[in-house]
């Protein structure tokens, strides 16, 4: 069994003017490379802040978090920003797209960070945006596509540097039931394959089925993990 | 990446030209006010520039600047004439006298007198007439501004423009006639009085009689010499004060500066600019680096360095400061090309370009850092705040 993440006992502390809010209080969970999890959970239950430590763009306080076998904690920042600039792929709810840069230029961002050309960076982003079905709509800004299309150009933008792990906050909030599901099937059928796992935050009980396991938080724990890990 | 910061720079085209019109307002304000500070500041000393041909002005020692006049005896031009190194040495009458204009009307004037022989000292440029002109009886050059304003003819159309003076009409300083052979263009002087041009002895006999009339002696140094060394010669021989031409500007330049409130009333303006401009730019930037935030966010999420990101903004401030900078300058350089024949002073000399250059960059480098702060500590987990 390829494991994609290992946390152990992951614990994240926030200060808020004085307060301290425990967002995640000592998280176990194993995800295995090519599988597809779900975190679900009330707001405010620490789902994002795992997915961010996962991510690499959040650092615990307490507990290890390994990714492909790399405590991110451990590394220099710079090693840690070629690590996500290589192996991790962003999807978000509000899509956050560059709004003056085209289909093409957004997706091509993530080559550009890694040291691509910009024209063959550009030239791959098109190809990638074929994939996802808008290969004809690669001139077009953010502003001129609606919002089905924006969150697949973002899908296309986490997929064209072939990252090993996409992590998806909310990917189908902002969208309605039908896009949603269009989404999540491109996700499915397109991003995930047994080198790469897909880690989704979401409240959209709609779109459960799509998952490998779902793994339901509460006040900063992981109180239940439903499904079958893939052998 | 440099191109991904343009298109977040020039994307947004309301907040760009913001920020440029911000930077062309700062540079504006730099520019336009300080030129005409100089311009001012320049017409103090502008009898001095124009006069141009000597090296050496001779004058009484406790003469403060150009038009604080404490004559000297006559014999003091043979004296100065004597010392070693002098090619030659003219006297120069400088005063204020009333002309009786042609209704009546009395204005003060600028009198020039220069020598009868050779008539050095005399205005820069002539637009009618000659210099040799000053020759022929009663005669008199008058400069431009002058004849077309203060010793105009009045308009026979109530509230019209005064009549332009012009060669062949006649004035009278101090109950004598005085006739113009000519007119000539010269630099307006601090009070914007008319300047009236005549020999020395002719000027004499203008002036209200007195003991000692001779304002200047203008002294030319022979080939090669030291001028510096002949100033202090002439000082220690004859008792008097001895100052070549940008010293005689400078003296004049601190008077001015040390006993009238411009250069506080005008600092004061120009600094008020200069924060006035600087608030509005780095506050226009510092807010477009704000909107953008989450952007850089992402960026920062996906891998982008702090030192990346560093450089985008960078670029960003050079390119809105530069062609902020350039519109400002523009503006200014066409403001004064407009005012050109009007009487507002203006003076645009390549060091202010320099100033205002230093300026800008004052503010876009400023405004740049804090944004540049606010992204290095931007945490990039901000992207999955929604």
């Amino acid at each position: 069994m390829n494991l994609a993440v290992r946390c152990q006992n992951v614990v994240k502390v926030y200060d808020t003017g004085g307060q301290k809010v425990t967002a995640l209080n000592g998280i176990n969970l194993d995800i295995v490379a090519g599988e597809l999890m779900m975190l679900v959970g009330p707001s405010g239950c620490g789902k994002t802040t795992l997915i961010s430590v996962i991510a690499g763009i959040l650092d615990q306080d307490d507990g290890s978090c390994e990714v492909f076998g790399e405590n991110l904690l451990n590394m220099r920042s710079r090693d840690k920003l070629n690590f996500r600039a290589h192996n991790i792929g962003f999807v978000f709810q509000a899509f956050n797209l560059l709004p003056s840069l085209n289909a093409a230029e957004n997706v091509s961002v993530p080559l550009i960070i890694n040291g691509m050309k910009r024209v063959d960076a550009e030239r791959k982003a098109i190809t990638v945006l074929e994939h996802v079905g808008l290969g004809e709509r690669w001139t077009s800004l953010p502003s001129q596509l609606s919002g089905g299309q924006q969150q697949r150009v973002a899908i296309a933008r986490a997929l064209v540097h072939s990252p090993r792990l996409i992590v998806c906050d909310e990917p189908t909030s902002a969208l309605d039931h039908e896009t949603g599901r269009n989404v999540m099937t491109l996700l499915k059928d397109v991003a995930l394959h047994k080198d790469r796992t897909l880690v989704i935050v979401t409240h959209d009980a709609r779109i459960f089925d799509f998952a490998d396991r779902i793994a339901e938080m509460d006040d900063g724990h992981i109180i239940k993990v439903k499904g079958e890990r893939r052998k | 990446m440099n191109h991904i910061a343009l298109k977040m720079l020039m994307g947004d085209k309301g907040k760009y030209i913001g920020i440029v019109m911000g930077l062309t307002f700062a540079s504006l304000i730099m520019t336009q006010q300080p030129a005409i500070f100089l311009g001012i500041m320049s017409r103090t000393y502008s009898f001095i520039a124009d006069v141009g041909l000597p090296d050496i002005w001779v004058m009484d020692p406790k003469v403060q600047f150009v038009d604080d006049i404490k004559p000297l005896q006559d014999t003091e031009l043979y004296r100065v004439r004597g010392i070693s190194g002098v090619e030659w040495a003219m006297p120069m009458y400088k005063g204020l006298l009333k002309a009786r204009l042609f209704d009546g009307r009395f204005q003060t004037c600028n009198v020039v007198g220069l020598d009868d022989a050779t008539l050095i000292g005399g205005p820069p440029v002539m637009l009618e007439g000659k210099l040799d002109d000053l020759r022929r009886s009663d005669g008199v050059i008058v400069d431009i501004d002058g004849a077309r304003d203060k010793l105009g003819k009045p308009s026979p159309i109530p509230g019209g423009k005064p009549i332009p003076l012009k060669i062949g009409d006649s004035l009278e300083l101090n109950d004598r006639r005085a006739i113009v052979v000519g007119i000539a263009k010269v630099t307006r002087t601090f009070q914007s009085q008319p300047v009236v041009y005549t020999t020395y002895s002719r000027a004499k006999s203008y002036a209200p009689r007195e003991r000692k009339l001779l304002s200047f002696i203008l002294v030319k140094a022979k080939k090669g010499q030291d001028l510096a060394g002949l100033t202090r010669r002439i000082h220690e021989t004859t008792g008097l004060a001895a100052y070549t031409q940008e010293e005689f500007k400078t003296l004049t330049f601190k008077y001015f500066i040390r006993n009238t409130g411009i250069p506080i009333n005008f600092g004061t303006s120009v600094l008020l600019g200069f924060i006035v401009g600087a608030a509005i730019a780095g506050q226009t930037f510092y807010n477009f680096t704000l909107g953008n935030l989450l952007q850089f966010g992402v960026l920062k999420a996906m891998g982008t360095s702090n030192w990346t990101l560093l450089r985008m903004i960078l670029l960003q401030a050079v390119l809105v400061g530069s062609i902020g900078y350039g519109l400002g300058v523009g503006l200014t350089a066409l403001f004064g090309f407009a005012m050109r024949h009007t009487i507002l002073a203006f003076k645009f000399p390549w060091q202010l370009l320099l100033f205002s250059g230093a300026g800008v960059s004052l503010i876009c480098v400023f405004a740049a850092i804090i944004s540049i702060l606010k992204v290095i500590r931007l945490e990039p987990a901000i992207v999955f705040k929604g």
